[in-house]
């Protein structure tokens, strides 16, 4: 009993994913929900007959061949049903019977990594996209998307209905892109990856659980772009570099409460060695290149950030890392995070002055880096600064390390 | 917004300095851009390497380098955002080529090709 209640999600984890890309990709984008419907059936069949001790021999090619009949059947069915069906179609339908799906092991990875690419395309937002991969590429639950945007079912039900009727109408094909736009592809691939990484890294839900599985899902993505040839570029290898480094802190860097534990104050013992030998190992893969990517200069630092011991040679690095990096793209993390590392390399009051121009004062950690820059230069001046920090936060975790920054300033002497 | 190149004038491009100087003005210099970047005011820019320089003129006559005719010789040149001139120059005083005395750094408004200019 407890074997088979553990192992039907945990196929349905690994399997129905592979289901639905390989169906759709037999059928079309078109065919998106039949496609997911055939997987879900599938799976209720399986809860159904397995019952206590009737777990069959081989568990995959059960729900392979249930899955199978289940095209068939449905197949059929829509023949006698429906007419909206494209002539491609009904040359199948006449000879339904023999209908076969291509369930080899290289064509379940081609189906996974061409439906990244038609789900990762730029014709549905990246909220949508983001929900959708979630759904269909690593078998979440509508309820556990939910979740990890901290809304409700019916909001990502209807988000989803959405992104799936927009790429059914733009036909866009389940393939992978051709060789002259395989780079813009890729890079919306990646983007999506990577949001899909930091939505776990660093939403606010605080269940645990969820939020860890959308990094090992978006790591798990990003290592099948790794290991087949036509996408294992050198940007791959940076953004998995780059994760691996990040995840390597992610047991150290919540306490059993969920509350936030910042790097400073983070227990290294907890680093999980394994993840940043693995950083460092794709790191290496990705200098294989000409091509110097935000994911490179982004993994670099993240490298650094594993190295505890505040060096000079570490900020001089980190600061030259993200100087590079905005000149490359902008964003207000980076802007804060190359003021806080001039602070350590070039001393508190050269950042201040540095920081007084990037003036993002609708950011609360703008506030708060102004608080901490400030610490002991004027104590006054920092709490004032942590006060309006405080008065922007949006978060109860922001909010609690604003606090604690102020109580230590008041029990400074001035 | 406007956008304005930052032209780095060197005057005398042709003296050789060591690696490790080289290396000094690289971070200085990456430095300054880093923080003009920081506030969202950088559009692109390029080092001009003084080997491989040509000048070529009139009747198609071909010389090598710009150096030695000319005192001064371009360097490099960023593009900044800027709401004004003031703003842009502001930004340019940070240059550190602007340590070397008799270089300086020309700030000139890019015409947006609105026909206006």
């Amino acid at each position: 009993m407890e074997e088979q209640q553990g192992l039907i999600p945990h196929l349905f984890r690994t399997e129905y994913r592979k289901l639905v890309s390989v169906l759709c990709k037999r059928f079309g984008m078109g065919q998106i929900e039949n496609a997911e419907d055939i997987a879900s059936d599938t799976f209720l069949a399986a809860t159904q007959t397995w019952g206590y001790d009737n777990i069959p021999p081989n568990p995959t090619a059960w729900l392979y061949n249930v899955a199978t009949n289940k095209a068939r059947n449905k197949l059929q069915r829509n023949s006698i049903f429906e007419s909206r069906v494209s002539k491609e179609l009904k040359n199948d339908l006449h000879s339904s019977d023999q209908v076969e799906l291509d369930l080899s092991p290289e064509n379940i990875i081609d189906s996974q990594l061409q439906m990244m690419f038609a789900i990762c395309h730029p014709v549905i937002s990246i909220e949508a996209q983001i929900g959708l991969s979630l759904r269909t590429l690593c078998g979440f639950g509508i309820g556990e998307i939910a979740d990890a945007f901290l809304t409700n079912k019916e909001t990502i039900n209807k988000r989803l209905l959405r992104a799936k009727e927009k790429l059914r109408d733009e036909k866009v094909s389940i393939a992978f892109p051709e060789q002259n736009e395989i780079g813009v592809r890729l890079a919306a691939v990646l983007k999506t990856i990577y949001l899909l990484f930091s939505e776990g890294y660093y939403s606010v839900s605080k269940n645990q659980t969820v939020r860890k599985e959308l990094c090992v899902e978006a790591m798990r993505l990003c290592t099948m772009l790794v290991e087949h040839e036509s996408t294992n570029t050198p940007q791959v290898c940076a953004l998995l570099s780059l994760m691996c480094f990040h995840a390597s802190r992610f047991d150290a860097r919540m306490d059993k409460n969920g509350e936030l534990v910042l790097y400073d104050e983070q227990d290294t013992s907890l680093w999980n060695t394994d993840l940043i030998g693995k950083g460092a190992y794709y790191l290496k893969c990705a200098s294989g290149g000409t091509d110097l990517s935000t994911y490179h200069l982004q993994a670099a630092i993240a490298y650094w950030n594993t190295r505890k011991d505040d060096t000079k040679e570490k900020w001089e690095n980190i600061l030259q890392l993200y100087n590079r990096l905005l000149t490359l793209e902008y964003s207000p993390m980076a802007a804060l995070n190359r003021t806080y590392a001039l602070s350590k390399v070039r001393g508190k009051p050269e950042a201040i002055a540095e920081a007084e121009k990037i003036r993002l004062t609708n950011n609360h950690l703008y506030f708060a880096l102004m608080g901490h820059l400030n610490t002991g230069i004027d104590n006054a001046k920092a709490i004032d600064h942590f006060y309006q920090a405080l008065s922007l936060a949006k978060t109860e975790t922001d909010r609690q390390t604003i606090q604690k920054n102020i109580d230590k300033l008041n029990v400074a002497p001035r | 917004m406007d956008e304005f190149m930052l032209i780095f004038r060197h005057q005398d491009g042709s003296k050789l300095v060591s690696p490790e100087q080289m290396q000094i003005w690289m971070k200085q210099t990456m430095d300054w851009i880093g923080g003009i970047a920081a506030q969202n005011k950088y559009s692109g820019g390029n080092g001009l390497p003084f080997d491989d320089a040509r000048v070529v003129r009139s009747k198609n006559v071909v010389t090598n380098g710009p150096f030695g005719e000319i005192k001064e010789t371009i360097g490099g040149y960023i593009i900044v955002k800027a709401n004004s001139v003031d703003e842009a120059v502001e930004f340019a005083k940070g240059s550190p080529v602007l340590q070397g005395e008799g270089n300086s750094v020309e700030v000139r408004r890019i015409a947006k090709g609105d026909g206006v200019h």
